[in-house]
């Protein structure tokens, strides 16, 4: 998908950087010294990149999370120690839109679940762009059953505009299907991690992200709804999402603000497909460190403090209101 | 139709009978023009086409429990957690439909009594915020299975509801999480959970406690779905079927347990409560 305000402002840094490396490599052959010009075009190159990346609105973020070059569940799972990927939902087809299986993270067995893009059109088109259909989560609440029953933690990847929205999918039940995995994730007596790597769009991304621990890479996104879901639920028009994406607080730090987002990961300036292996590496880390953490508790406490977390999440206030019928 | 309880009476005041008394309402679906009191006393559901009008909470209740109601949950009420604004701030909005609504937000809860059965009960109402789910849904509806579970009485909720309230972000879209968590306790107790869908019932409501029930019934005509029907036609870009996504479609496609039609329905759920309670029903 073209259109992406972040590839277009790349295009003038790439251009900077062809010349670049361009000078050096004439610089290696030739006799005339150019390192000075060089050095130039390398301090504007970081100050361009400063000025452009430094500070992302959240229409930006929006974009950033969305970006073709940016790491998909697969880029995080396949740079795990072992992956056995696990098909299908048992019942009417495997869902390409939703990848999970057995895996090894630093040699202690886990379930992992992701939504999986596709990285170009071709695969897009097979992956439905991550959006799910019933059968994706009836795959994804079987996996996170066996790893309940197994006792393995559960380690999974958001990154969904959000769930299918079409006519097959209203036939096979979407709203029972992620109905059903928001149950399974509340009741899975092993420790669940969640991580937020691109675009989190409503019930669709929450499906796989009811979680003991949720982290959030700093330039993801995760709100009620995609900005143009929301302009149009409001104001029937989707050329307002950018309006939508600065008032729905959907970046990472907005929801750490909130409680809903535990840990956040930093990003490179520029984002997260400006250095994959740096980004995949320190959020399987954190991710991690989560999973040690949860696993000293005990079922009955990981369920108990599961249940207050989503308890109290909310604003509201107690105001004096005749109650009907009364007491 | 029964007389009006008095805690009914008291809540509506008499502006709101004096104006419901005066009013002709034209039916949606068939056109006839029809004596406001009369729809009432018919359930609000066309005498004509059958075409089953969207209830009030307070209507819906009076219509359903024995007697008496007692309210739980009426002194939560809404925060501004994103500092909303678009043409009206959020506060404004919300001001708006408690006058229009004569309700606090979108969900009545508490407990009654249904055919003799004491239960706990939640009443969406579509007229407030197009029941959308915020805090204040997710806080009364949590709040009322917890008590529920307290005194193991079977749940039943009425959804109506466009799906998770935009105006409260996402801390409207874990509120699905809060009320999954509710729910979850109260069913795994061993207590009976039904819902009632009615027109319309979609996106994060539907996506949660909705269709987490022991029972599901939906009201004859009722649109039930996970994406809007608008959302849906954009992405596919063609036009629907008219009866996509109607009760009777879900029920077609194995979705729900039953399509009741409203004048029945308040016997039905008192059988199904017969059920739940199992043993031996007749000698
Ligand atoms: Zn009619």
């Amino acid at each position: 998908m073209s259109g992406n305000l972040i590839v277009e402002r790349e295009r003038g840094l790439l251009e900077l950087e062809r010349r670049i490396s361009e000078l050096r490599a004439a610089n290696a052959t030739q006799p005339v010294d150019m390192s000075s010009e060089i050095a130039a075009l390398e301090a504007k190159y970081q100050q361009i990149l400063h000025e452009v990346f430094g500070t992302l609105s959240p229409w930006e973020k929006v974009h950033m999370a969305r970006h073709p070059g940016r790491p998909t569940s697969l880029d995080y799972i396949s740079a795990l120690e072992r992956f056995d990927e696990l098909h299908g939902d048992r019942q009417f087809r495997d869902d390409p839109a939703i990848v999970g299986g057995f895996a090894l993270m630093s040699g202690r067995a886990i379930v992992t679940i992701g939504q999986q893009r596709g990285r170009d059109t071709k695969e897009n088109l097979r992956r439905n762009f991550g959006m799910p259909a019933p059968e994706g989560y009836r795959k994804v609440r079987r996996l996170a059953h066996v790893a309940s029953r197994l006792n393995l933690p559960i380690v999974t990847f958001v990154d969904t505009k959000g769930a299918d929205p079409g006519i097959s999918s209203e036939e096979h039940a979407q709203s029972e299907a992620i109905a059903m995995c928001l149950h399974e994730f509340s009741t899975a007596r092993v420790p669940i991690v969640a991580t937020v790597i691109g675009e989190g769009g409503s019930g669709g991304a929450l499906a796989l992200a009811i979680a003991d621990s949720v982290l959030m890479l700093e330039h993801s996104t995760y709100s009620v709804a995609s900005p143009e879901g929301c302009a149009a639920i409001l104001w029937s028009d989707a050329s307002k999402a950018e309006e939508a994406a600065s008032r729905l607080k959907l970046t990472a730090g907005d929801l750490h603000d909130f409680g809903i987002v535990d840990e956040i990961v930093p990003e490179p300036l520029g984002g997260a497909h400006r250095d994959v292996a740096a980004v995949v590496g320190r959020t399987l880390s954190a991710i991690e460190m989560s999973v040690t953490r949860l696993s000293a508790l005990s079922p009955e406490e990981l369920l108990e403090e599961r249940y207050r977390k989503y308890r109290r999440l909310g604003t509201w206030h107690a105001e004096r209101m005749e109650p009907i019928g009364g007491r | 139709m029964m007389q009006m309880p008095d805690w009914l009476r008291a809540r509506r005041g008499k502006d709101a009978e004096g104006r419901d008394a005066a009013l002709w309402t034209k039916c949606p679906k068939c056109g006839e023009v029809l004596y406001r009191r009369d729809l009432a006393a018919n359930a609000f559901v066309c005498p004509r086409c059958a075409h089953h009008f969207r209830m009030s909470a307070f209507d819906r209740i009076s219509s359903i429990v024995d007697g008496d109601f007692a309210e739980i949950g009426a002194d939560i009420a809404p925060g501004d957690p994103l500092g909303w604004s678009d043409k009206k701030s959020y506060p404004a909005k919300l001001r708006g439909d408690r006058e229009k609504s004569g309700l606090s937000e979108a969900v009545v809860c508490g407990f009654g009594q249904i055919g003799g059965f004491d239960v706990a009960l939640a009443v969406m109402d579509f007229h407030f915020r197009g029941g959308t789910m915020g805090t204040v849904v997710g806080e009364r509806i949590a709040l009322l299975l917890e008590e529920a579970r307290k005194r193991k009485v079977p749940c039943i909720v009425f959804t109506a509801s466009g799906g998770a309230r935009m105006e409260e972000g996402m801390l409207a879209l874990m509120q699905m999480a809060k009320t999954t968590a509710a729910v979850t306790r109260f069913t795994e107790d061993g207590n009976f959970f039904m819902t009632v869908l009615t027109d319309p019932t979609t996106g994060g409501v539907s996506a949660s406690f909705a269709f987490q029930a022991d029972v599901i019934v939906a009201e004859s005509r009722a649109m039930i779905g996970f994406a809007g029907r608008r959302v849906i036609e954009q992405t596919i870009r063609q036009k629907l079927p008219d009866q996509f996504q109607t009760a009777e479609f879900l029920l077609e496609k194995g979705a729900i347990d039953m399509v009741v039609d409203r004048h029945a329905l308040k016997d039905t759920l008192v059988r199904l409560l017969e059920y739940a309670r199992g043993g031996v029903l007749r000698a």
